[in-house]
């Protein structure tokens, strides 16, 4: 194998090469030194990472796969390029989205201007099952709901970059975007260097930082603490990588009790009260008195605590409903409304099948379309037309028709592709981008994200869940400055 | 330290020496059929009895040979005290407190549960070096753990834990030599119990300690110095010293009082410990002292669960 030779871009947008098969600017290095690699290096740098990811146990979880449950991170080693320029452009887009998105949470549970303005219908909100009445008029500190943001972007086949999903739960990947680029340090050393790629590692102490702001100041030295659903769930990794990177507790709900008005941990020599919960568990799940009664993960009478102020719960609860699909198609609207800016990066059209003109549309697409539960992720509840079967379509159809305002689709993307190695050659695969955003005291994004890829040829399902692997995300300069003494 | 925490990294590392001492067991047997007389058979039920693993073995395995041994007590995934089984348990507590313990604590009993369980699902060609590395292995995590884990309260668990199982499992070693029948009753003391005794040593790792301090191998030194020695890292003796230490560091008692049950329970045992001699063991019968050692340990453990782990409904929130 040398090189890209016979690698083709099939047509489609490829984030590595252009249409001529001359590699992008920010990709000419990269691409010049694997060129110039003997044969079997690629594959031996492929495995390295590998058994290095096997070593150090960076896994995530499969639910309903009990052969093996635990799986290792799926990462190829060609790293995913993008102009500095070009981010540059995406970072303001989504510090504009997720601003807009927190006057709408506000706004939401508040006054509802935007309904009563006509902006967004009431019957969406009210119908929306991520809407939370418990949380109308509270005030989570700093006016902050989502303080954590992982953003999905796709690029279609013309170039242009969309929203996918916003993700304002509790979304995850980041722990994996800094194990990649651990791992991409020791596979291309010297292009790394010469690349001047932006830097990832600062991401826990920035949340730290953003967990700790949320306390008030007359708490001396704050307790923050990780809530984890446990060791099984599919993120637990992450979870743990968070807590032990920044220095805090891991806590389980069953470690948690709520004593005179607080929040504490039963610890090896008594309680200890918790001011701050980066919870990584869903609303329905964090307190069974006001929640799912049968929740086992959460803390009975958590919400109380939460709602007199004397716990900070990161994201605030709630935030669910800026989440729900269908409130998604009003982002652009949101933008407006609250910013009086148009959207930076704009949304991939969406049918929203409770409108009986857009229903008809999609029954009548539903081989073009992608179909998504408005109140699912990680790939579940989703339906990808043109690679379905009649079977399935129809099943689908009968789900949108019992419940409408629960689906929407949108057109199939000519996703973008990117190089992976596969079998020892360079294939082209789909991918996606989930850049993470903090909002603490300003608002950042982390320089990149996390690269999805699907492994399967033509496949556009990119979730881990459903067998998707990952890359390392360079944000580099123009033109990298000097090829000298790269290998 | 939250009780949740405690707990995994006080079974954590349980398991790793549990793990290390079924292979220091096998081994031991390993080593006295190499030196059997010409002509009499392997003994493998004796392995099975002293493990207390009798009643599952019987359930689910025909004959008592050296395969079927070997498998039940290495590579079975269903008999939780298997080696494969306790790697996988030191693996499971250890992921649900890696933000706690050392990145190289944790790769550690990765890549140790990884090595067992690909033996376990492809087999081993050399037994003795396959359970050398497991002895290595177990070697590897406590050095690491000394070395890179802060010694504080989560590194007096992992001491306990591992002490507290270490002494349970030299008691049982010494008990696979009573269980092991000799060809006559006249070779008592003869040569070929002695090759027998040395197995002993070897398997606990202690020839070379043993001869330094007593030249000559005999059951009653043996004994003296496996149960009785304050010294050696694996005298049943010397891990209660140390287990004892840490239980008082964790809890702030000082030494020869107690609070809580783990440390009465223990002072009553250390003393029991520090005043017997070892006649007076023989007296009692060996196997018999050793049972009871077994059970006042295990009040220990108890102790210990009671004290720290256990989550205690609280107030009216109970769950």
């Amino acid at each position: 194998m040398a090189g890209f030779d016979d690698y083709d871009t099939d047509g489609f947008y490829d984030e590595m090469f252009l249409p001529d098969g001359v590699p992008r600017p920010e990709a000419a290095l990269l691409a010049q030194l694997i060129s110039s690699l003997p044969d079997g290096e690629m594959n031996r740098r492929q495995q390295a990472a590998e058994r290095a990811l096997l070593h150090m146990g960076i896994t995530f979880n499969v639910y309903g796969d009990k052969a093996a449950a635990e799986k290792v991170w799926p990462f190829d080693v060609l790293p995913r390029m993008m102009q500095a320029s070009e981010w540059e452009r995406i970072e303001r887009g989504l510090k504009q989205r997720i601003q807009a998105l927190n006057l709408f949470l506000d706004d939401v549970y508040h006054d509802q201007k935007i309904v009563k303005d006509g902006i967004i219908p009431r019957e969406i909100i009210q119908s929306a099952n991520s809407f939370r009445p418990a949380c109308v008029g509270l005030n989570p500190p700093n006016g902050v709901w989502c303080h954590i943001t992982g953003t999905d972007l796709v690029r279609d086949g013309d170039g242009q970059v969309y929203v996918l999903e916003d993700n304002l739960r509790c979304p995850s990947g980041v722990s994996y975007v800094l194990a990649n680029r651990e791992i991409m340090k020791r596979t291309f050393p010297s292009v790394f260097e010469a690349s001047h790629v932006l830097p990832v590692d600062d991401y826990p102490n920035r949340l730290l930082d953003l967990l700790l702001r949320l306390c008030p100041d007359y708490i001396q030295s704050p307790n923050v603490a990780v809530l984890t659903p446990g060791i099984y769930n599919a993120a637990y990794y992450e979870h743990s990588f968070l807590a032990q990177q920044m220095g805090v507790e891991l806590v389980e709900g069953r470690d948690l009790v709520v004593v005179d008005g607080t929040v504490q941990m039963r610890t090896t020599k008594g309680l200890e009260r918790v001011d701050v919960l980066y919870r990584r568990i869903d609303d329905d799940f964090l307190d069974p008195q006001v929640f799912y009664p049968d929740s086992m993960l959460g803390v009975p009478g958590l919400f109380e605590v939460y709602k007199a102020g004397r716990i900070a719960v990161v994201n605030a609860p709630g935030t669910g409903v800026a989440d729900d699909k269908v409130v998604y198609a009003y982002v652009p609207k949101m933008i407006k409304y609250y910013l009086g800016e148009d959207n930076i990066i704009p949304n991939v059209p969406t049918y929203l099948c409770w409108d009986e003109k857009d229903l008809q549309y999609v029954l009548a697409h539903l081989d073009s379309l992608v179909v998504k539960a408005a109140n699912e992720s990680g790939g579940y509840g989703m339906l990808v037309g043109p690679h379905a079967s009649e079977e399935a379509r129809a099943q689908f159809a009968r789900l949108i028709q019992d419940d409408p305002r629960n689906y929407i689709a949108q057109p199939t993307l000519a996703l973008s592709r990117a190089p992976i190695l596969a079998e020892g050659r360079f294939v082209g695969r789909h991918l996606d981008l989930r850049p993470f955003i903090l909002y603490g005291k300003d608002i950042y994004v982390l320089p990149g994200g996390l690269t999805r890829v699907a492994l399967r040829e033509g496949s556009l399902v990119v979730n881990s869940s459903q067998g998707g692997g990952s890359k390392d995300t360079w944000v580099v300069p123009a033109v990298a400055s000097s090829t000298e003494g790269a290998r | 330290m939250l009780s949740r925490v405690a707990d995994s990294i006080y079974w954590m590392s349980r398991y790793i020496e549990r793990a290390e001492n079924v292979a220091r067991f096998i081994d031991v047997n390993l080593l006295m059929i190499l030196d059997l007389p010409a002509g009499s058979s392997e003994q493998w039920s004796p392995l099975v009895s002293a493990t207390g693993d009798d009643a599952k073995f019987k359930a689910r395995y025909g004959t008592t040979d050296r395969e079927q041994v070997i498998q039940f007590l290495a590579f079975d995934r269903e008999n939780p005290n298997s080696i494969v089984s306790c790697l996988r348990a030191a693996r499971e507590s250890a992921r649900s407190v890696r933000e706690i313990i050392s990145s190289d604590m944790w790769e550690q009993i990765n890549t140790f549960y990884l090595m067992v369980n690909a033996a376990a699902d492809r087999g081993i060609e050399s037994p003795h070096d396959f359970f050398q590395q497991v002895k290595q292995g177990g070697h590897l995590f406590e050095g690491l753990t000394n070395a890179t884990f802060s010694h504080g309260e989560g590194w007096h668990f992992c001491r306990v834990g591992r002490l507290l199982e270490r002494a349970d499992k030299t008691s049982r070693i010494l008990d696979v030599k009573y269980f092991i029948l000799l060809p006559a009753v006249s070779d008592i003391g003869t040569p070929f119990d002695n090759i027998q005794w040395a197995a002993v040593l070897r398997s606990t790792s202690a020839l070379e300690m043993f001869r330094k301090q007593y030249h000559h191998i005999s059951p009653d030194n043996i004994i003296d110095f496996l149960v009785l020695d304050r010294e050696f890292p694996r005298a049943i003796h010397y891990c209660l010293v140390q287990a004892q230490e840490s239980l008082h560091a964790l809890s702030g008692t000082p030494a020869g009082t107690f609070r809580n049950p783990a440390e009465q329970h223990m002072g009553q045992l250390r003393a029991e410990l520090a005043y017997i001699g070892m006649q007076q063991i023989l007296n009692q019968g060996l196997h018999e002292f050793l049972d009871a050692l077994q059970t006042k340990l295990n009040l220990i453990g108890d102790g210990i669960f009671e004290t720290f782990f256990a989550l205690r409904p609280i107030g009216g929130t109970e769950r």
